[in-house]
């Protein structure tokens, strides 16, 4: 990784950036941090390209709106030339203005059809209204007909022929469910002195104001006077009732109602042809809307990040600062050649320059599909320093592993199997599907490694003897029952004989045991055991504490690694020498006692055997009773021995402790003497030139001496600027209480956390016991019930029982214990594991590039 | 005795293959070494599990113990030579 500098002709920038951007390899650094961001220098482009978007998602709601499918771009369009924005520009503003306006008079056709409509059912009404009232003078003979609305009518009529007075009406639409207060308002409010007919609306009519469909009823009020009609008419504004003249003359209404058919059908038609117009302009928009939105993304990008660059002015051209992997230089000149020339052809072409510095680089992991997962999953905990190594390979291997020997059952391994696979094989599809629910894009995101842990967890589970929390018996049980049956009809349990040979002096002896294990993994007799559980929590005990102890041997050996490659030649001495020698003397030597006891102690001197913690401890108290006889001594020399490695154990303790702050003030020493003998030597020349001197002599050790988390790839031979050896001056000096105290902590923590760490991965032994025990209470309390029961009846509670039965086991041990041994895995990895050798104390390299950007913004599905 | 060291001996060629041999076999390209760890740990995690179950049970210091009814099904099913 290194620090380039970009000199860029400002015509070209804009397609160097774009050729940048595609290519995705290079990190910009911002160079006006101090600058607002409205004060920027391109700032006004940005402005624009917003404008655009914020037009682009008002086209998207529209065609949402309208439900019409968008179509993806299948290839990856380019960030368009800056004459082309403004094309862009255009185009979208013509497309916004138009379907604005497309908008504005769909509504108000709406608002006008709507309208006529009520108008329309408002004449048909009142002409039934004023048809009841002739009809009631008609000739006498039918007058038998009348019924009471009828005579309210007549009275009406015969009131106004007699008094005269024009009785006033207003005819009007209200919704329904206001209908009986409107009805009471007006009673109380002109006290009875108007009369009110109404008729209901079949139809779902739709409100010209509020657009959205009522039931409404038209309604006549009759009244005398203008007090009256002031009254009436402010009711109806009060209850949104629609008013409509109504002519009185019978001729001119109908007159008015053929008028309002006519315009309605007109209406009609011109609305269908609007809709038919949006949906056009609509389809045509979808099809290039994705185009445009990708196109106007990699506009603002490339403007936001040239918004990060110096404008020097002096030199008429663009600086710009950004880390690059220092594999991919030739690939950047190359894409920042096509830009210069894509841009016009200009005379010089822009410039890249290497640039030294002290400061940290980003760091980058080459990774693809796969192995991405995994290294979400270490830098969780901490991305890496730069240059240190990645534990991602070796954690792809042993997370899954150690998740599966806490998860450790073959029918359940099975499932997660399947359901990684599935994820896996239908990726392509399955990738922008649900990107909404985070669930399972977590889950998606993993699919790699579930696969993994289902993998592993097949195979433990085979090794466990346990598929669903039963036993496989595919080789043959090493165990045979030999007893009698009067042995049998004396005790309600039996233990069978381990040993294989007759070690008794009596005739009694019966061999039940073969000599020779079960091939691959536990014998299917133990499921049927009273106490495979007291058997078994031997075994993974011992197997916890073995993986445990190699696992983080593992990481030391890795320290190891990282020392090398950074040549700190002292650490190898002063830290992994007494880190190791302490692991080996108390913990490998507990795993060689560990499989001591496995191959030496049998059935016939089970009473004799050691008991492994016991000696643990009493070496470390250095006390050797012959009491219990799991307690005695087992081996000649052991006290000897054991003596000999506790104290080489302590040893190290100050040896890492004093160790390195020794070495720090010897090399501070030498440090100070030779400057003042050059300093005497060259009398007046400046700091910088003495540090060159001092670099020349002793590169070997300078990079020794720095502090370690400085100490990078850059190409510092070579050159070194002023102000960066500047720096390098001042950091020889620091502070030996630092030091000191660093040094307390890190051996405290290595010591103590030897002990700790290998107690932690006891864990590895009880999840897999829980585990194990909760498939097992599954069965004998679910499944057993309904397979136990005979004939048809238990056939119908099988079926029953299988539903709890499956569900439980997805629930609760699939993914309960499965989040749970995850968890517990992952933390195995990141305390216990990387604490041996893993700094993560760099950043992450996120280069500029669009196919990161556009693959973050979630298409909205 | 024999079978035992016969069995020992199969499991660690079939791992040691695996985990030895094999990584020399796999052809240069971008995740050469990838495959390589890969295989490598696979086989000594899966190889060390194995051991430690199969060691355990070669010298048991006690034996199941079983309920009445269990032990007479197994005499009859499995038999009483092995």
């Amino acid at each position: 990784m290194t620090l380039c500098q970009l000199f860029l002709q400002p015509d070209a920038a804009y397609s160097c950036i774009s050729e940048l951007g595609e290519l995705g390899i290079v990190q910009f650094r911002d160079l006006n941090p101090n600058v607002n961001s409205f004060q920027r220098k391109y700032v006004n482009e940005v402005r624009r390209c917003e404008e655009m978007e914020r037009k682009l998602r008002f086209l998207e709601t529209e065609i949402k709106k309208d439900e019409l499918p968008i179509y993806d771009p299948e290839d990856n369009p380019d960030a368009p030339k800056p004459r082309e924005m403004i094309d862009l520009e255009a185009t979208f503003e013509k497309l916004d203005h138009e379907l604005k306006e497309i908008n504005t008079n769909a509504d108000a056709l709406l608002r006008n059809f709507n309208e006529l409509t009520e108008l329309k059912h408002n004449l048909t009404m009142t002409q039934g209204f004023f048809d009841d009232a002739e009809m009631a003078f008609t000739p006498a003979h039918n007058r038998n007909q009348r019924d009471s609305d009828d005579d309210q009518v007549q009275l009406l009529y015969e009131y106004s022929m007699i008094s005269h007075n024009k009785l006033g009406f207003i005819t009007g639409v209200v919704p329904r469910e206001r209908m009986v207060a409107f009805e009471r308002m007006l009673w109380r409010v002109c006290r009875g002195n108007v009369f009110l007919r109404q008729a209901e609306i079949p139809e779902l009519i739709e409100d010209p104001v509020s657009g959205e469909k009522l039931h409404k009823t038209v309604f006549v009020v009759f009244f005398q006077g203008e007090q009256l009609k002031n009254r009436v008419q402010k009711i109806c504004e009060g209850f949104r009732a629609n008013i409509y003249p109504c002519p009185e003359n019978p001729h001119e209404r109908r007159e008015l109602a053929m008028g309002v058919m006519t315009r309605l059908e007109d209406l009609t038609v011109v609305l269908s042809q609007t809709q038919d117009h949006r949906q056009r302009v609509l389809a045509a928009t979808s099809r290039n809307l994705r185009t445009w939105q990708i196109k106007v993304k990699k506009i603002k990008a490339i403007y936001h990040t040239m918004n990060m660059f110096n404008n020097d002015v002096a030199r008429k051209c663009l600086i710009a600062e950004c880390w690059a992997p220092v594999s991919e230089l030739d690939r950047i000149q190359l894409a920042l050649r096509k830009g210069s020339e894509a841009s016009g052809g200009g005379t010089v072409s822009s410039v890249l320059n290497r640039m030294v510095t002290r400061e940290q680089p980003p760091t980058h992991h080459k990774l693809n599909k796969f192995t991405q997962g995994f290294q979400n999953l270490v830098d969780a905990y901490g991305v890496a320093t730069y240059r240190e190594i990645n534990p991602m390979p070796f954690v792809l291997i042993t997370f899954p592993f150690l998740f599966a020997v806490m998860f450790g059952d073959a029918g359940h391994g099975i499932l997660v199997t399947i359901f990684a696979l599935w994820m896996v094989l239908k990726e392509r599809s399955l990738k922008d599907k649900w990107r909404n629910q985070e669930v399972w894009t977590i889950f998606f995101g993993g699919r790699y490694i579930i696969l993994l842990m289902g993998i592993f967890s097949i195979y433990t589970g085979i090794i466990y003897n346990d598929v669903f929390s039963k036993s496989l018996n595919i080789f043959g049980s090493s165990w045979r029952v030999r007893f009698g049956d009067d042995t049998l009809a004396k005790h309600d349990s039996v233990m069978l004989e381990p040993t294989p040979y007759n070690y008794t002096r009596s005739g009694d002896y019966r061999q039940m045991f073969s000599g020779t294990p079960y091939p691959i993994g536990l014998d299917p007799v133990w499921q049927l055991a009273d106490n495979k559980i007291t058997y078994t929590n031997s075994v993974k005990m011992k197997f916890a504490i073995i993986i445990g102890i190699t696992q983080m041997g593992f990481g030391l050996f890795l320290s190891l690694w990282n020392h090398l490659h950074f040549n700190h030649r002292h650490a190898i001495y002063l830290e992994f020498l007494p880190q190791i020698i302490f692991l080996a003397c108390i913990f490998f030597y507990l795993i060689i006692l560990i499989f001591y006891k496995w191959t030496s102690f049998d059935g016939s001197k089970a009473t004799d055997a050691p008991s492994l913690l016991i000696h643990l401890i009493n070496m470390i108290l250095f006390s050797y009773k012959t009491d219990p006889p799991s307690a005695a001594v087992f081996y000649t020399g052991q006290k000897q021995f054991q003596t000999f490695l506790i104290l080489l154990a302590v040893l190290c303790v100050p040896w890492m402790l004093l160790g390195k702050p020794i070495y720090r003030i010897v090399m501070n020493k030498r440090r100070a003497n030779y400057s003042t003998v050059t300093n005497h030597a060259a009398g007046n020349d400046s700091d910088v030139e003495e540090q060159h001197q001092d670099e020349f002599h002793d590169p070997a050790e300078k990079r020794g001496v720095v502090l370690d988390a400085d100490v990078r790839d850059t190409d510092t031979e070579d050159m070194l600027d002023d102000e960066h050896s500047h720096q390098q001056h001042h950091q020889h000096e620091v502070e030996m209480s630092e030091v000191w105290v660093e040094q307390g902590i890190h051996t405290i923590e290595y010591f103590l956390g030897c002990i700790s760490h290998t107690a932690s991965y006891l864990r590895l032994w009880a999840l897999s016991l829980a585990h194990a025990q909760l498939s097992e209470v599954l069965w004998h309390m679910i499944l057993h019930l309904g397979l136990s029961m005979n004939g048809y009846g238990g056939a119908i509670a099988s079926f029953f029982v299988f539903m709890p039965w499956s569900s439980l086991t997805v629930f609760i041990l699939l993914l309960m214990e499965g989040l749970s041994a995850f968890l517990h895995a992952l933390r195995l990895h990141w305390v216990e594991f990387q604490s041996k050798f893993y700094k993560g104390e760099g950043y992450p390299f996120v280069p500029f590039s669009f196919r990161l950007l556009l693959d973050e913004a979630p298409v909205e599905a | 005795m024999e079978k035992f060291a016969i069995t020992l001996i199969i499991f660690t060629v079939f791992w040691g293959l695996i985990g030895i041999v094999l990584p020399f076999l796999i052809p240069k390209g971008q995740n050469k070494r990838l495959i390589q760890v890969m295989l490598t740990l696979t086989s000594a995690c899966c190889w060390l599990f194995w051991l430690c179950f199969y060691l355990h049970q070669w010298k048991p210091l006690f034996g199941p113990q079983l309920k009445r009814d269990n032990a007479r099904i197994i005499r009859s099913l499995w038999g009483s030579e092995f």
